[in-house]
Order: C-alpha cells, then structure tokens, then sequence
C-alpha cells in the first residue's frame, strides 16, 4: 500500500489533481497524500499493536523448547539476545531518521546533491539494519530457534520479520526517491512526497523502538 | 465558469504528449463506452454501481447457501447435505454474507454517495478507488472458488482456532479464508483511506462537518471503524496463515499456545466489524425518513455524536462474544457493563428516527416502508441483543439459535433492509429510471414477513436448547415444528428477493417503452446536494461546484418558511438544479492497473495453497502492475487540462450572473 501511495505522487509532478482539487486547498490544508499516508500509519499501529500483544502473550508461556533444555524457562530471551549488537544496529536505525531528516531540508533548500547524499546514506543505514537483522535471524537458526521450534519463536520471527518487511519496503521508497532525484523529477516543490516517505520511515523507526524495548530490553 | 486552456500536461521527464506504453502493452485506455470503459474507470459512481452489482451476485450466492441450509433443517434427520458440507456451507454462507454482501452494498453506496453529498467531483484518489474495487472482487472470487478446489472452509466465519488448524481443518478451506480475508481486505483499508480523506479534504465550500448529510457521518465512522478494525483481523489471520502453511506455533496447544489468542484478536475486529455492517444502514435510513416525512431529521448533532460514540465504544465490548469461554468474571462484569452501555446511543438513534417521523407528512414510498423496517426490526434485535449482555443469561444463549436470531435481526432486519432502503431511494439518481414502487411494495411486505417468519421462530428454538451450527436434529427433540417454519420462511424470502430482481428489470423495459423518460433530478423532493445534479449523474458531477450555506442546503434552496415556520416553496426544483451539461471538465483519466495489481494477489494466493512457484506468475503480474502504474500519470497529458484552483463557485440558489460552463472541447486521441 505504502508504495502504491508513493508511486501515485511521481506520476502527478508539478500538476496534482485528484478529482479536480488542488492539494493545495484542501478542506484541512493538509494534501490529500499526506493525510492518506497519516491515516494508514494510525493502521499500522494496529497491526504492531496486534503482533506485540502476541509476542508478550507468548514470551513466558513455554512448556518446553527443545535444544534449550538448560535454560531457564522464562529466561529463554534473556539467553538468545545478543543485546549490545541490536543495540548497535538500533542506533543505526534511528540515526537514519536524522539523516532522512536532513534529505528533506536538503530538498526545500533546493540542494540536490545533498538531497542524494543523505537519501542514499538514508537507504543504506537501513540497509545496515536489515542485514544485522538477517544476521541475527541467522545465529538464532544455527543455536537451534527456528521459526517452528517452539511459540516464542514463531511469535518473535513474526513481529521482527514484519517489522523487517516494513524498513525494506522503506528502502525501495527511499532508492525510487533518489533515483527521481538523479532524472531531476525531485524538484524543491514536491519536498512533500519526500517529507511523506519521510512520515513512513519515521514511523517505522518509532515501531522499533518499542519492539526493542519490549522484546530486547524488558527481561 | 472561466476555464483556462492550458498548455498539455509536460511529463516530468520533459517528453510531452507521448503515450506512456509501460512494456509496450496496455495503453491508456481511452474507450468511454464498453465494457472497456468499466473495467478501466475510476470514476467513483461507475465503481459504486460495480460494488453495489457485485455484491448483489454475492448475496445471491449467499442465499442460495442458506437455502440449502435451511432445507437441510426442514425436516428432522435431513438428508440434503453431508455434516462436512453443512460446515462449509454455513461457513461460506456467513463469510459471503458478511465480506461480500453487506460490506461492499455499503461500500457501493459510500463510493457513489460521498462525493455527491459533500459536492465533490470524485474521491481524493480514483486510481485506488478502482484499486479498492477490483482486489475486493478478486478476493470474493478467491474464496468462493474454493468451493470447486478441494472444500469451502468449514471453521465458521470467526475460525476459531486451533480448531481451524490443520489438524481439525485439514481441507484447504480455511487457507482460502485467511488468504480471501487478508486480500479483501487489502481492498477495504485502501477504500476507507481513500474515502476519509475524500470526506475530510474534499468537501465543497461551506461544507463544514456539521453540515454533512449524516449518511456521509455514518459513512465516514465506518471508514474509521475499518482502518482500525482490518489491522487487528489482519494479524489473526497472518498468524493463523502461517500456522497453516509454514508450521509455526501461534494456535499449537501442545506447546502452550493460548487459544483466546485468537478469540480476542478475532473479536477485537469481529466487534466493530458489527457496527461497520450497521452504520451505513443507519446511515441510508437518516437520509430516507426526513425526505419522506418532509421534515429536518430530529435532533441531527444527537444523530452524528451517538454514531460517533458507537464508533468508539464498539471497541469496548469485543469480550461479549467470550462469555462462555472462561475470561473471568472481572472482565465479564466489565464487558457486560459496556455492552449494556452501547445500546443507548443505538436508542438515541431509533429515537431520533420516530421523532423525524412524528408529526411529518408521512409518504410510504418502498424505500420509507424498508427504512420504517429497520427502525422496527433493529430494534427487536437490539433488545434480543441487550438480553445477551446479561451473562448469565448469556451463557444459557450462547451457541443456540438465539443468538443466530438475534443477529440476523440486526444484519438482515437492520442492515440489510436498511441497503434495500437506499437502493429504491437512491436508484433514479444512478440509473436515470425509477423502480416500480406496486412491486416493490410486494418486495417489501414478502421480505418483512418471510424474515420475520425464519427468523422469529429461531428465538424459541434457540431457548429450547437448539444448539446452532448442527447438521440436524431428531423428532424427539421438538425442534421440527418451528424448524420448518423457518424454513418455509426462508422460501418467502427467496421469493422476495425474486421479486426485487424481476422489479429492476420490469421497471427497465417499461421506461425503455416509454421512450426512457427524464426522471429529473430530484424525483424525491430530497435534501441533500445528490438531487441537485440530473439523474443519472453526469460523470463530472456538478457543472459548478455548489456554495453550502446549511445543513440540508439543497432543501433549503428550494424552500423557505412562512411567518409560522412552515416550509414555503421558494423556487421551483428546475431553477435550483444544474443541467450536467458542463463540458471539458478535467477529470482523472482511466487505467488498466488496478485491475492488473488486483488480478495478481489471487494468482499469489493461490500459490501459497497449491504450489509456490505459482506465486512467482501472481508476483510478477503484481509487479507490472505496480509498475504500469508508477509511470502511467494519473492525468492522459493527451487530454487537456482546465484548471480548476480558481474555479468559481455558485451563489446560493445558483441564480444570476454565472456564465455557464464553456464548452472546451477536450481534443481526445
């Protein structure tokens, strides 16, 4: 959906005329795309809402986890995390939001090549993210918590993993904003469909710092 | 209207007037006539009609799964279907229903009325309204095709799991289900975006919110209700999903999973899911009884608050459906406490209803009698459902046929009338004719009385101890007699609905041999800013936009008040119409994509049942739609552009000194 938005906003430059309104006059004052990506985002806090209350259901409700017969039961968490590397790779996710940040001043001080520096660096921090992420996943297999061993498993796979899907839809915004801003369709006066994967990508760093809290940092 | 010739739409990338071609297929379509023309609009009343006929088919299917159901409970021992059909059967027949019925007959009417009734020219994004439409289609169509690959689901439409789980659900059917709700409801989040922002940023000059028609309230609650309601079934069914197919452990009790996992997360949506199947009917009958009382609705700030207050308290009272399952009795007292709390503002409604009738020069038209339906049936099934509050009592009703009475008595007495309601209402203005009001009369009453005979009996049956979802009974329970009532109930109905059927097509052919008379704009004597546009509405809707001095403000144009503050006619309804004849009115252009992204999540789904490298086909057709899209611009620069930001708006009652519309031929091709 959230690429879907966005790839109706490149299309429109310069001239954006959904059902003959200009955004610009809208009954809020806010463009219809941005309200559009606000709305969904109050949604995708349900749907993380939905997956945290599943995992905090299921973190202390194991019987039995085969491979980890040592370890105490509710401490199952406390024993996988490798708490200071997610730390590492949650600083990096956040200080893409800084850099997002400053993509977008760059673009409304009609400075494109900063504009591309910090997207890319942008994308890249992500980039960084998902593939700590996927090394993460990796070392967890290789211990013996696959995606099937047990209900804690199958819960944190499925929250971390949609919150992975989340950043790397995220990234192809990112990269499908700087390639715009390569062909010279990025201009200072659409700063707004950059400020909107903006709200995306923020939102999807906020969504992280309650998973890390709630998955990695509460024992 | 001063319209500007503009210079063609430059493409960002400095070609101008070239026609985009992604991957050399599937050009901008540029048929206006056709089915082309339909499979490629995004025109929000040609998308309203497809939903309204779609779900229609729908509900025929629907019907014809309750009939063989209640054929199967006619008689004592029946024999009609096997126990394992009987579960897909009623599965489907809620599933359909509920998704592809009610829903998306809401939806038709909020996508064809909104913008009418705010004074738009379409929806805030018409290429994901059409998106909206088709991956809903192609959804419904999902699931019900698993009918002819291996098994309906069969898990009842709440799925509890883990009884829907692959040990007791080993058919595929349920994987249809969570596939079919997670696409259709893909359409669902993408419409209720689209249409709040349509309401919220779209409204014409001087249509504050409190001026809105309270179908477009009602509507707009609904939006809300779905954008956070959809989320929370959509994580139930992700996990069940991954359950099914990749082996996780969400529902495995054998390894400590919790089962109320997903009875609260289904009821977390399943909850507002009830008020988002009521309110637009509620909605409809708000617009129906103050046109046929020739009266303002009574008390309107009541009307909007209490559908806002069932908006936000219909996500308190989920746990009512778990009485019986063990949550305590802390969170029954709770849950019981909330549920009797939200039938006050559903009382403040039915209220309010009678007392836009009181007093008013009633007139029965088909639409009056189903809205004066609603308010009656609704109200038995509210009280049936007030009774359920009380958990002690509840836990007597779960699971019997009293609760399947009392809710067929909200969705079918409540909304489901409600929807008839606004079609015979609403028809004229999407289809230029009217329907025949004898026959719909006839429609009416077989309706009432067939429902009420299915469905009535069901109360009794249910307090005598008849368990719900059972393939059959014996004689010796005492179940037969009231069971073939309902039965024969049921046959009423069908013939109601064929009446319905034979309605449309019989008023068609005698307005046809009538040389299609003009039905004009405002057929009704109505309020609200649809009526002031010919019939059916021309595809840019308004020639100018109107300028909204007051609630009801299309009355308002045509009538005054005398010195004892009765209704006094102003102007005659021909010089407060427009005339639809406005030419070279910019409007969003066609597009094959949201078909080609729509058609491609089913082919996905598909994959993930039967065998995954068919995924790969259904991701690549998803792809090229996303694609197309990205480079297709929303506007054909082939087309001329007016430019609408300084386009001027009416005075109110559209008199004097307004050039009309200048013809500015929009060079196609």
């Amino acid at each position: 959906m959230a690429e879907v938005l966005t790839a109706d906003a490149p299309a429109a430059a310069g001239h954006d005329d959904h059902g003959g309104h200009d955004p610009h006059h809208t009954n809020t004052g806010i463009s219809n795309e941005k309200l559009a990506m606000w709305l969904f985002l109050g949604s995708e806090c349900l749907l993380f809402g939905g997956l945290i209350s599943t995992y905090l259901l299921y973190r202390y409700k194991l019987r039995s986890f085969p491979g980890f017969e040592n370890v105490q039961i509710n401490r199952l968490g406390a024993h996988i995390y490798d708490i200071p590397f997610t730390s590492v790779s949650s600083f990096v996710l956040l200080m893409s939001s800084l850099t997002m940040v400053l993509a977008h001043s760059a673009l409304t001080r009609n400075d494109h090549q900063r504009t591309r520096i910090w997207l890319m660096t942008t994308a890249l921090l992500g980039a960084t993210f998902i593939s700590g992420q996927v090394y993460e996943f990796t070392a967890f297999y290789r211990e013996g918590l696959g995606y099937t061993t047990n209900i804690f498993s199958s819960a944190f796979f499925t929250l971390t993993g949609f919150h992975g899907v989340h950043v790397t839809v995220g990234i192809i915004m990112l990269l499908s904003m700087f390639v715009q801003s390569a062909r010279g369709r990025l201009a200072a006066e659409n700063a707004e469909r950059l400020e909107i994967v903006g709200l995306y990508w923020h939102f999807v760093d906020v969504v992280w710092v309650v998973i890390f809290a709630v998955v990695y940092l509460i024992p | 209207m001063a319209l500007v010739e503009r210079e063609p739409l430059a493409l960002p990338s400095g070609r101008d007037g070239v026609a985009v071609e992604p991957l050399g297929v599937l050009a901008r379509p540029k048929t206006k006539a056709g089915w082309r023309s339909w499979v490629t609009t995004v025109d929000h009343k040609k998308i309203g009609i497809m939903y309204g006929v779609a779900a229609f088919v729908f509900f025929l299917i629907g019907g014809i799964e309750a009939l063989i159901i209640r054929l199967q409970l006619a008689s004592p021992n029946g024999k009609v279907v096997s126990a394992a059909l009987y579960n897909q059967l009623f599965t489907t027949h809620a599933v359909t229903m509920v998704f592809l019925v009610i829903m998306p007959m809401a939806a038709a009417f909020a996508n064809y009325l909104l913008p009418l009734q705010i004074g738009a020219r379409d929806v805030a994004f018409p290429r994901l309204n059409a998106l909206s439409l088709w991956v809903w289609l192609f959804g419904g169509l999902f699931i019900t095709s698993s009918f002819f690959l291996g098994g309906a689901p069969d898990g009842g439409w709440f799925a509890y799991a883990p009884n829907t789980g692959v040990a007791f659900s080993p058919s595929h059917g349920m994987d249809f289900y969570a596939l079919g709700i997670i696409i259709t409801g893909i359409g669902s989040l993408v419409s209720s975006i689209n249409l709040i922002v349509t309401v919220l940023n779209l409204r014409a000059p001087g249509m504050t919110l409190f001026r809105m028609p309270v179908f477009t309230w009602m509507a707009l609650v609904t939006q809300f209700l779905l954008l956070f309601a959809l989320p929370v079934i959509t994580v139930a069914v992700f996990l069940l999903t991954f359950d099914r197919l990749f082996g996780a452990n969400f529902f495995n009790v054998a390894q400590g999973a919790d089962p109320l996992l997903w009875q609260h997360l289904f009821w977390i949506f399943g909850h507002p899911e009830v008020y988002i199947l009521i309110l637009p009917s509620f909605g409809i009958v708000s617009e129906v009884i103050p046109v046929f009382s020739r009266k303002p609705i009574y008390g309107y700030p009541f009307m909007v608050f209490s559908g806002i207050a069932i908006g936000f308290m219909g996500w308190g009272v989920w746990a009512h459906h778990m009485f019986a399952s063990g949550i305590g009795p802390i969170s029954v007292a709770a849950f019981s406490l909330s549920t009797m709390f939200i039938a006050v503002p559903t009382g403040v409604k039915i209220l309010n209803w009678m007392a836009t009738m009181w007093g008013g020069k009633l007139r029965f038209t088909t639409a009056m009698l189903f809205a004066m339906g609603l308010v009656a049936m609704f109200t038995i099934g509210g009280l049936s459902g007030v009774s359920h509050s009380v958990s002690p009592a509840d836990t007597q009703q779960t699971d019997t046929y009293y609760i399947v009475a009392h809710f067929h008595y909200v969705l079918f007495g409540g909304a489901l009338l409600g929807l008839y309601s606004g079609m015979y209402f609403w028809f004229p203005k999407a289809f230029g004719f009217m329907l025949n009001e004898r026959l719909g009369k006839w429609h009416f009453w077989i309706t009432l009385i067939g429902f009420n005979l299915t469905f009535g009996p069901m109360h009794i049956l249910g307090l005598n101890g008849m368990s719900r979802r059972i393939v059959t009974y014996q004689p010796s329970d005492g179940f037969t007699f009231w069971n073939r009532v309902a039965s024969i109930g049921a046959a009423t109905i069908a013939i109601g609905t064929l009446i319905f059927m034979y309605n449309i097509l019989h008023s068609y052919r005698s307005w046809k041999a009538a040389n299609r008379p003009n039905v004009g704009a405002d057929p009704w004597d109505g309020r609200s800013l649809e009526w002031m546009i010919p019939s059916p509405a021309p595809e840019h809707n308004f020639d100018q936009i109107p300028t909204v001095h007051a609630q009801d403000d299309f009355w308002h144009r045509k009538y005054g008040e005398d010195e004892k503050g009765r209704a006094v006619r102003i102007k005659a309804t021909e010089d407060v119409t427009q005339k639809g004849d406005a030419k070279g009115v910019h409007l969003p252009s066609p597009s094959y994509f949201p078909l080609v992204i729509a058609v491609g999540l089913p082919i996905i789904a598909y994959g993930l049942i039967f065998n995954r490298f068919i995924c790969i086909p259904g991701a690549l057709v998803v792809l090229w739609g996303v694609y197309g899209w990205v480079f297709e611009p929303p506007d054909d620069p082939d087309v001329a552009h007016d430019h609408h930001a300084e386009e001027p708006h009416d005075q109110h009652g559209g008199d004097g000194g307004l050039v009309p519309a200048v013809p500015e031929e929009a060079p196609v091709g």
